[in-house]
């Protein structure tokens, strides 16, 4: 099996040397799109371009690599950017310890959340997370210290590991940029693991995953509460880059937002959640002149994908090319 | 009493108020092939499900080896050494034929939540998946998708997995099912070859196969046990060929319908 060496998993041989060139380009364009971007682009936009992208690949380890479809993702995603900023803000914590703090609140939510929510299936599963959801946004309207309406404003981004201002942009840059990595290289571990293995068998036909003695329900917890701890980091980087966090970011929609993206650039794919979460973004940005016509254009945008690439931008070119684990 | 290994104590289940298994006993012998048959709806997969646990019975007892299983878990029956196949092929349509198999085989490594380990450590396994797969004659399939094979070799493949797990106790529900002759010949003569040290259980409704291949037939009818024996004392049962030959012809008029 010395011909398959540098393949985590079992390519077909007919299709290894493509999938070995279009994996090194997709990882070329990200690495070089992330360490140049700030100098052709506004830092503050490509650290939120980041950000989602590293909501979206969370959000894509559990429907694109478990089969299971969350609608109720925001609450880890804002849950834990108003755990960072409080942190951060009432008790002095450093911004990495922020974003510690924020991943540990997302992962304890997210193994309550999916305790509860991993007894049912398909629609029903989908139902349970949102509901639970709509909960988290409600103490976020409600308890004192977020801020109600008007969220959890000025919150300090510090210094790094106490001497790396956060408030030069491109040291916050660099920053972020790191946190998306090493999350995107965390997912992508995860993905091809032992355990990522048995995902995939879940995925792909349950029951006799059940019937070669695994205990599907455990293995469906722990990828929840790894994609909910991820989606938590996230939204405790965004809430430092841009010194606030909102109801926006526990709303249903940042829910239903961050499915989008998944689906555009292609779920079950490695690259196409980062690409989805950039087209998002980007659309928003571009189209912020044209006020709420903006949801109309992404709402045409996911039909079109939908009807023409069900596959998502990603999977559809690995389709064409025949490439693996892209 | 040694040489039973799975006993079912009057197994009955009722789905709201149909009994679709009334109180069947059942005794496997260690070693043999033993063939489920019946007419369509006779209940012969929903007592392979009572039996691999994925139903509850409504009422009475399962033994395996003589240990009560009644109320286990799927995943823990696969554990004691008890692994099914389903009617409908069941591979992992995405993964290779190799990775099939490991996927069985990898249990074992006792790494399966070490989700921050590369899947290159499950190379160690290549060579007994391999094995496996040579068993079973899909050696040149090792890196082809199992949706992409053609079905007779995806039961073979399906079969492999299986044996993957040592399983004690093998339980194939309808093996040949939807086969070709020329596949039907390939399954019946891999079942003659991994029985070897293990025990068989199939639901199954080609005779010519039960007829080759089962030491023991037990003919399910309306969710009970109409007959048991070898397949020469069964097949002369004058009430098995009423319910079993009456009800098929009835079957088969209704689907030209």
């Amino acid at each position: 099996m010395t011909d398959i060496a540098e393949f985590e998993e079992d390519v077909p041989a007919q299709d290894r040397g493509r999938t070995r060139i279009g994996q090194a380009v997709l990882w070329i364009l990200l690495l070089g799109f992330v360490l140049l971007a700030p100098f052709f682009l506004y830092p503050v936009f490509v650290m939120q371009l980041l950000c989602f992208a590293l909501f979206a690949c969370a959000f894509n380890l559990l429907i694109g690599f478990t089969g299971l479809l969350s609608f109720g993702h925001a609450a880890f995603f804002g849950g834990a950017a108003y755990i960072c900023g409080h942190v951060l803000t009432a008790w002095g914590f450093p911004p990495l310890l922020g974003i510690i703090a924020g991943g540990l609140f997302a992962a304890v939510l997210g193994l309550v959340v999916g305790a509860l929510a991993i007894r049912r299936q398909g629609i029903y599963f989908a139902m349970i997370t949102l509901a639970l959801a709509q909960i988290v946004y409600f103490f976020a309207l409600q308890l004192p210290f977020t801020g109600g309406e008007d969220g959890l404003q000025g919150i300090p981004r510090g210094y790094l590991l106490g001497f790396i201002n956060l408030n030069d942009s491109l040291n916050m840059y660099y920053f972020v940029a790191v946190v998306f990595l090493v999350g995107f290289l965390a997912i992508y571990r995860t993905i091809h693991s032992p355990f990522g293995q048995v995902l995939q068998a879940i995925r792909e036909n349950e029951p006799r995953a059940l019937s070669l003695g695994y205990n599907v329900d455990r293995f469906k917890l722990i990828a929840f509460v790894l994609s909910a701890t991820l989606a938590g980091v996230a939204g405790s980087t965004k809430a430092i880059v841009f010194q606030f966090a909102s109801l926006t970011d526990v709303h249903w929609s940042t829910s239903g937002e961050v499915i989008l993206m998944t689906l555009v650039g292609g779920m079950g794919t490695i690259f196409g959640p980062v690409l989805g979460a950039f087209i998002v973004v980007a659309l928003q940005h571009v189209l912020t002149g044209i006020g709420s016509w903006v949801q109309v254009v992404i709402g045409a945008t996911f039909v079109a994908c939908v009807l023409v690439f069900r596959r998502g931008i990603i999977g559809e070119i690995a389709r064409l090319l025949k490439l693996h684990s892209v | 009493m040694d040489d039973t290994i799975l006993e079912a104590r009057k197994i009955r289940i009722s789905f709201g108020g149909f009994v679709a298994v009334k109180d069947v006993d059942l005794k496997i012998k260690r070693g043999s092939i033993h063939a489920i048959i019946g007419p369509n709806g006779a209940g012969k997969t929903t007592l392979f499900n009572l039996l691999t646990k994925f139903h509850r019975p409504t009422s009475g007892q399962i033994l395996f080896n003589g240990q009560d299983i009644t109320s286990r878990k799927p995943a823990e029956i696969a554990k004691l050494g008890i692994v099914r196949s389903f009617q409908i092929s069941a591979v992992f349509p995405h993964l290779t034929a190799l990775e099939n198999v490991r996927v069985a085989l990898q249990r074992k490594l006792g790494m399966n939540y070490h989700f921050w380990r590369s899947q290159k450590i499950l190379r160690q396994l290549d060579a007994e998946a391999m094995a496996r797969l040579e068993q079973v004659g899909l050696q040149d399939f090792a890196h082809t998708r199992a949706v992409e094979m053609p079905y007779g070799r995806k039961r073979a493949l399906e079969i492999a997995t299986t044996l993957g797990l040592e399983p004690e106790l093998m339980l194939l529900d309808e093996p040949t099912q939807g086969m070709g002759t020329e596949d039907v010949g390939t399954v019946t003569e891999l079942i003659r070859k991994v029985r070897e040290g293990r025990t068989i259980v199939m639901v199954e409704h080609n005779l010519g196969v039960v007829s080759t291949l089962a030491d023991t037939i037990t003919v399910l009818n309306r969710g009970e046990v109409l007959a048991e024996g070898p397949y020469e004392v069964v097949s002369k049962n004058p009430q098995v060929m009423e319910a079993y030959m009456g009800v098929s012809a009835e079957e088969a008029e209704g689907t030209d319908a």
